[in-house]
Order: C-alpha cells, then sequence, then structure tokens
C-alpha cells in the first residue's frame, strides 16, 4: 500500500471527543476523549468490538446521531473549520459537499420508487450552487466511476443487487467529491467477493480523486488491507493507532495484540488463535484505571488505579497502555525505536 | 411492557409515573378524575334535578349557584346529574367503536384473502355512510333513550377504527418478528393478542380517547337536535331544553354555558391525557424526554443536529 499521507495539515483533526448518550439515570460516556487527525489522501481505519463507539464517534463528526446523544466535549475540525461550533445552515452546506458517509445500509436507503438516475440527479440538484448549469450526463460519471454500467441509471432499486446498491450510495456519497468520505462499516451485509471489489473500487477512487477515507469495520484481516493507519477502540476509547502495517507487526497495546491473536492470518504462518476472555465493561460504570485491566493479561498495579494516557511513539504512532508508557521512557534515552513486544 | 426492564416501574405504576410526569398528562387526569367522581357522587349532593325549585330564568344566586332553567329547575343539579348518563355513553361508546373496530380490523388484515374482501367491503360499506345523518334516521326511528344514542353511535362510528387497524395490521404482519412467531408455532390468537396488539397500544388509546371524545360531542349533538329522550337528564337535553326555553333569545347564558363548559372541559381533559399515555406505550420518548432535560440543564437547543454541550473542563 503506497503511503499518500504528506505533511500537509489534517484534513480532519478530531480533539477531544466526548459523546454521553442520556439515560433516565444520567448521561452515559460513550465516547472518551478521542483524537485523532486524518491526512489528506489516507485512509483510516476504526475498529473495536460492538459498543466500543467506533461508530459512534463517526455520526458525531457528522452530528447526525439521533437523540438521546450529546457532544459533550472536543473539537472536529474539517479543514480548519469547527463543525462542532457550526450552525445547521452551515452544517448543511459542509454535509455531502465536503463530508460525505456511506451507510451499512446504505443499499437500503435508496428511495424504491425513484430511479437510481432520478436520486443521483436530486443529491446534485440539492447541492448545485445557483447560476450553474445543470450536468446531466454526472449521473451516468458517476456510475460509471463504481462499476455499474449507464443503462442501469433508469432501473429502480429493486431490480439491482445487493452489491450494486451498496456501489450506488457510494456513487452518490462520491457525487459531490467531497474531502472526506466515512465509511460506516459499508460492506458488512454483502457477501465477501462483493465486498473486495467494493473496497477496491473506493481505493481506485481515492487515487484518483484524493479523499480521506474514515473506514469503519469490526473486520481486522479487511482493515490492514485497505487501511494506511488503523485506529483501535476500546470501550469508548481509543487505546492504540498505528500504520496498518506497523500495528500487524508490533501491537503495542495488549488489547490489540488480543485482537490480533483472535484473527487467523491469510498470508503469515499458521499460528494459534486465542480470544479475549471476559466481556467489554459496562459503560455506565467502567471500571477503575485503564478499562481493559480487567481482560489483559499483562496487568500491573498501576492500571487498576490509574488511566493510562494516550503516549505519542513516533509521528504517526500512540498508544495508550502504563506498559507502553514505561517502554518508551526506557528506550528514549537510547533513541532507539522499539521494536521488541512489550 | 411486560419485559420489565431493571429499576423501571411496570403495569399501573409506569402508567402513574408517566401521567405524574408529565404536566399535560396530569392536567388531563385531574379534570378527567374529576368529572368521574362527579358523576359517581354528584346526583347525591345536587337535589332532584326535575324538581321546579324556584322562578324560571332566573340568573345564578346564592339559592341557586347556576341560576334556574326556563322550567324553573337547579342549573346546578342539572349539570350535575347530567355528567354520569354523558360519560358514561361516551366511554361506553369509546370503547365499543374500538372493540368492534379492533376484532373485524384486525381480523380482516391478518387472515387477508377472502376473510379481508369481505370485511373491507363490510368496513367500507360503513365508512361511505354518511354518520351524523344516518345516527339523526336511526335516532329517529329507534324510541328514544341514552341507549338508542350510544347504539346509533357504535354503528356509525366503528368503521373508522376498523380501516385505520387494517393497515396497521397490514404493516405488522409484514415484520419479521411476526414471521418468526408463525415459524415458531404460536397460534393465530396468541399472535395477534400478544405480538401485535402490545404494538398498537397507543393506537388502541388514542382511539379509544379520540372515540370517547366523538361519542360525547355527537350524543350532545344528537340529543340537541331532540332525538335523544328529552325527559332524561343528560348534558345534551340540558342544551336541548335551553334552546327551548329561547334561552339566547332572553340572554339566559347560565342555561347552556355550564354543560358546554362541561363538554369542553372533558374533551380537553381527554386529549391531555393521551400525551401522557403515547410515553408510556411509545419507551422512545421516555428517553427524549431526559435528553430534552439534559439539553436544557445545560442552555443547549433542541436541535436536529446532534447538540453540542461543551462544559468547561
Amino acid at each position: 500500500m503506497s503511503d499518500p499521507a504528506s505533511d500537509h495539515e489534517p484534513v480532519l483533526s478530531v480533539r477531544g471527543l466526548c459523546v454521553d448518550y442520556v439515560t433516565g439515570t444520567g448521561p452515559v460516556r460513550a465516547v472518551d476523549h478521542v483524537s485523532f487527525d486524518l491526512a489528506r489522501g489516507e485512509v483510516l481505519g476504526i475498529a473495536g468490538e460492538s459498543g466500543s463507539g467506533k461508530s459512534t464517534v463517526a455520526q458525531a463528526i457528522l452530528r447526525i446521531l439521533p437523540p438521546p446523544a450529546v457532544i459533550t466535549g472536543g473539537q472536529a475540525l474539517l479543514e480548519g473549520e469547527d463543525l462542532f461550533r457550526m450552525s445547521e445552515a452551515e452544517l448543511r452546506a459542509v454535509r455531502w459537499r465536503r463530508l460525505a458517509m456511506v451507510f451499512q445500509s446504505a443499499m437500503d436507503a435508496l428511495n424504491p420508487v425513484l430511479t437510481i438516475r432520478e436520486q443521483i440527479e436530486d443529491t446534485l440538484e440539492a447541492h448545485r450552487p445557483a447560476g450553474t448549469p445543470r450536468n446531466p450526463g454526472r449521473a451516468a460519471e458517476l456510475l460509471a466511476l463504481v462499476g455499474i454500467a449507464a443503462d442501469r441509471l433508469d432501473s429502480y432499486p429493486h431490480q439491482l443487487s445487493g452489491g450494486m446498491r451498496q456501489r450506488v450510495g457510494i456513487a452518490i456519497a462520491l457525487a459531490l467529491e467531497p474531502a472526506v468520505v466515512v465509511l460506516d462499516e459499508p460492506t458488512t451485509a454483502l457477501d465477501v467477493i462483493v465486498e473486495g471489489e467494493i473496497l477496491q473500487k473506493i481505493l481506485e477512487l481515492r487515487r484518483r480523486f484524493g479523499f480521506s477515507v474514515v473506514f469503519i469495520t469490526h473486520d481486522l484481516t479487511r482493515m490492514m488491507q485497505i487501511c494506511d493507519r488503523v485506529a483501535i477502540f476500546y470501550s469508548g476509547r481509543m487505546v492504540e493507532i498505528a500504520p496498518a502495517a506497523e500495528l500487524r507487526a508490533h501491537p503495542r497495546h495488549p488489547y490489540t495484540q488480543g485482537l490480533l491473536r483472535a484473527f487467523p492470518s491469510v498470508h503469515g504462518p499458521e499460528g494459534e488463535l486465542a480470544s479475549i476472555p471476559g466481556a467489554p465493561p459496562s459503560l455506565k460504570s467502567p471500571p477503575p484505571g485503564c478499562r481493559f485491566h480487567p481482560r489483559c493479561d499483562q496487568v500491573i498495579d498501576r492500571c487498576r488505579t490509574e488511566e493510562p494516557a494516550l503516549v505519542q511513539l513516533g509521528a504517526r504512532r500512540a498508544a495508550a497502555c502504563h506498559l507502553v508508557t514505561a517502554a518508551a521512557a526506557a528506550v528514549s534515552a537510547s533513541a532507539t525505536p522499539a521494536t521488541a513486544d512489550v | 411492557m411486560s419485559g420489565a426492564a431493571s429499576g423501571r416501574a411496570t403495569g399501573l405504576m409506569a402508567w402513574w409515573e408517566a401521567i405524574r410526569r408529565d404536566r399535560k398528562a396530569t392536567i388531563g387526569f385531574v379534570l378527567l378524575a374529576g368529572f368521574v367522581l362527579l358523576g359517581l357522587v354528584g346526583p347525591w349532593l345536587v337535589g332532584d334535578p326535575d324538581a321546579m325549585v324556584g322562578v324560571p330564568l332566573q340568573p345564578p344566586s346564592w339559592a341557586h349557584w347556576l341560576g334556574t332553567t326556563g322550567q324553573g329547575q337547579d342549573v346546578l343539579a342539572q349539570t350535575v346529574v347530567g355528567t354520569r348518563v354523558s360519560l358514561l355513553i361516551g366511554f361506553g361508546v369509546g370503547l365499543a367503536v374500538v372493540a368492534i373496530g379492533s376484532l373485524l380490523g384486525v381480523t380482516a388484515g391478518y387472515f387477508g384473502g377472502r376473510v379481508d374482501g369481505v370485511l373491507s367491503m363490510l368496513i367500507n360499506v360503513f365508512l361511505v355512510l354518511p354518520g351524523l345523518p344516518l345516527a339523526i334516521v336511526i335516532a329517529a326511528y329507534l324510541p328514544a333513550g341514552p341507549l338508542t344514542v350510544a347504539f346509533v353511535l357504535v354503528i356509525t362510528g366503528w368503521a373508522w377504527n376498523a380501516r385505520v387497524l387494517r393497515s396497521q395490521t397490514l404493516m405488522l404482519r409484514q415484520r419479521d418478528f411476526i414471521a418468526a412467531s408463525v415459524v415458531s408455532g404460536e397460534s393465530h390468537l396468541r399472535i395477534i393478542t400478544r405480538e401485535m396488539l402490545p404494538n398498537m397500544t397507543s393506537l388502541l388509546l388514542a382511539q379509544v380517547i379520540g372515540g370517547t371524545i366523538y361519542a360525547i360531542g355527537a350524543q350532545v349533538g344528537l340529543e340537541f337536535l331532540g332525538l335523544g329522550d328529552v325527559s332524561a337528564v343528560t348534558w345534551g337535553t340540558n342544551l336541548y331544553w335551553a334552546t327551548n326555553d329561547s334561552a339566547l333569545l332572553t340572554g339566559a347564558w347560565w342555561t347552556f354555558v355550564p354543560t358546554g363548559l362541561c363538554v369542553a372541559l372533558v374533551g380537553f381533559g381527554l386529549v391531555m391525557l393521551n400525551s401522557g399515555f403515547d410515553e408510556v406505550t411509545n419507551p422512545r420518548l421516555q428517553q427524549e424526554r431526559a435528553w430534552r432535560a439534559f439539553l436544557l440543564g445545560a442552555g443547549v437547543p433542541v436541535s436536529r443536529s446532534t447538540p453540542v454541550a461543551i462544559a468547561h473542563e
């Protein structure tokens, strides 16, 4: 995988994002102080178990989380502008034009009584600046991008397969050439072959148009294949973020290590598969200290009381674990990159 | 609602909680409870409504708090005594139209095919019959009395409910959880009563409340036109006698305002109560309430986009 990330300022910068779900017994923090940068053209993967907050982060950035969610902290800077300070009208202008999303059920997001052409043109029309001419050929162009022949333009959604409908969803997301596309488990409902095709298509389009991608999934193997960097979420926090190859070769956080051990490797040597014992904690009463400590096989006393901070390990890598912090402090004197597993 | 979520009140307590929490529902409940109490014990507190107790058409005074009618009867006694029959017919008709409507509507929607064909035809026939004129015609031919009025209102009122519940059933019929209960071998009766009807609770309650308001209004209307038993004491006959005695001509407002106000207040109370019922039967509304309260506390307006409430940290 090429490394398109340059030293330019990030296209999307999330700082200290907190999201609470308000319940009858008080707010529950679903996403806790999450920060990450997305470089122009980068594909950032967000992985985690169900309930780890990965979809919540994506929807919070677009401000489309339904009640009872409230954003309770942080910033989300899209090309320098804070999405959390925008009015409804400003958000409308940003959504889709600069920040688009493909949903898990994008194939169901198509209106069954309108043709594909009408739905693509609706999106174009809604965002067409006043005074600019309509471009009647654009819908066919967009379909061609996702590999659907132009003669399907006048089809109704039920006449297309699930994979085709999902690709139409992607075409609509790309219609306005956004700077960032958020893909929220876009292929979960599809079979592996179609999934592979669609992800390849997204990567190819990314190379052509240079948009950045936030890719959310619980399929770690797939994520390692297509992402430049991967962020691992656990219980509403980001525990590790690293370039995909480095993360696979040298996971630093015990949770990441556990996750990787739980997935079979397609290419590498056959290793023992191991699951992580226990279950994720309740967000209502998370354990003190590090949230992973009850399940961690390398737990030390400090983990039980003190919450580990996200420590920067080199320019594009960070992890939140006391062991990693201690190791980083130890090797910083000799100034050699830590390669051994902690 | 039988699935007792931890720490959440269930059954009757849940209803009471929801009514208490919602200010509109509280107002509605208090109003209705007052009228029901009045209907129950009121007739024993006031004198005989038919007795001629004073000079006709006297304005309110200490002797007769709401004045006297054209026949010299006590308006307060008439209004209070009229409450019982009017409310009985109102609630009775409200429940009956929904009972008949749900029986026929859900049956038609659930079984479909020929059953639906026959029942839909029946429903449609009753729908195209003009309600109030038919009510007037039937009422004119049957022996006058409150029961006749109730019967007429049920005959002309049930089809609307059946229609709505039939389409609701058709929609639920397509849902996966109904398919799942069919596969798991549940009987038709159980699927209808345990799987479908609980999903329509808020609709059924809204229909009972709507039906009751309709019944009280239409009953007063029919009796006002003289189609009820004019010797019975109900809110409708009170108004009938008020016009009969030329209340408007003589400016005797006290003969019709109390009754009119009662009809309006009962309707108002029912509508208010409905908003509280909505919340018990729709758990999502309860969550939204907590969300709104949180935003209010944070001083952030409710918005369509996810609201941002950042406290100074």
